[in-house]
């Protein structure tokens, strides 16, 4: 087991390549969940505002 | 074939569509990903002339082709949205520009890590593959920076579209660069005949290749739905569910 940690005295090299390759994939799922809920949740304020101030025509959500 | 198509392009009808295929992309890859960890990490036998520094390998490569299949499709897309003025298309473009960038880094970190126990320096200026990888990143945040400036969506994909298009020359310099100039980075390993790998060694590459894309598809499909969301604010299906049922989203 040690052995395999070690990866034949390369550990540093191999292990930070895997590393940030699996927090750059976790990175991505979570940014592209959270931007998802978060043009929901825009979307959901603008109607409130809409239907409180009742006027037709939709703001503009964030970019 | 021409009506399916039709139907599949109808933003309702992709947004539910992504909403379904992103869990099953997603679960796919991650079980081709943790498949192909093990058999790189632990069954494929260190390289005889690399030792286990080889392993990088397989996390390289995936990254490095991604982040020229992102681009080209962002340009792809870019293309048919100004041609045919294809709201779908243009936001194809902007959801593959986050991904794509962040998969360049990936490809530029790994080779640089890869890159100081064989050469022997983390990066080097001169260096034509390094050179054009870097490009590609600064061309994917210079896409966003750009659709980031416009306040009006459509003027942001029509700009942005135009960048993505001008840019795929980059995509072209990447892929070549070893070839046509001297390079410290080596020749392509997969597809082609000179370069024989074991079939121990090839195959998680081949599968973490596969895992990659999977994975591009299903984080593709999860940004996609919100782009589509941006683009159809005033539809009434976006209305009804944003104010009706919260369960869709």
């Amino acid at each position: 087991m040690a052995e395999f940690f070690a990866m034949g005295g390369y550990a540093g090299y191999v292990w930070s390549a895997f590393g940030v390759t699996l927090i750059v994939l976790a990175g991505n799922g979570w940014f592209a969940r959270r931007r998802h809920a978060q043009i929901i949740a825009s979307l959901r304020r603008n109607a409130q505002v809409e239907s409180t101030e009742a006027q037709p025509g939709f703001k503009e959500v964030m970019t | 074939m021409w009506k399916w198509f039709h139907k599949l392009a109808s933003p309702p009808h992709f947004y539910r569509l992504a909403g379904l295929w992103a869990p099953w992309l997603m679960g796919a890859a991650l079980i081709l990903i943790a498949y192909s960890l093990y058999a790189g990490l632990v069954l494929a036998p260190p390289d005889y002339q690399q030792g286990d520094a080889f392993r990088i390998i397989y996390v390289h490569v995936p990254s490095a082709y991604l982040s020229l299949m992102a681009y080209t499709m962002m340009a792809v897309a870019s293309a048919i949205g100004l041609v045919w003025r294809m709201k779908l298309a243009h936001a194809v473009a902007a959801s593959a520009a986050p991904i794509g960038a962040s998969f360049t880094f990936l490809a530029l970190f790994t080779g640089s890590v890869w890159g100081h126990p064989m050469w022997g320096t983390w990066w080097e200026w001169s260096d034509p593959r390094m050179m054009t990888e870097l490009i590609l990143l600064f061309l994917y945040l210079g896409y966003m920076a750009l659709r980031a400036a416009f306040e009006d969506r459509k003027r942001a994909d029509r700009a942005g579209a135009v960048l993505a298009i001008v840019g795929v020359v980059n995509v072209v310099l990447v892929h070549y660069s070893v070839e046509w100039w001297s390079s410290l980075h080596q020749g392509q390993t997969v597809m082609n005949e000179d370069a024989t790998m074991p079939a121990s060694m090839l195959t998680p590459l081949l599968t973490m290749i596969l895992a990659f894309t999977l994975f591009f598809g299903a984080v593709m499909f999860m940004r996609l739905r919100g782009e589509i969301l941006l683009r159809e604010t005033n539809a009434r299906w976006v209305r009804r569910m944003v104010t009706g049922e919260a369960a869709h989203g």
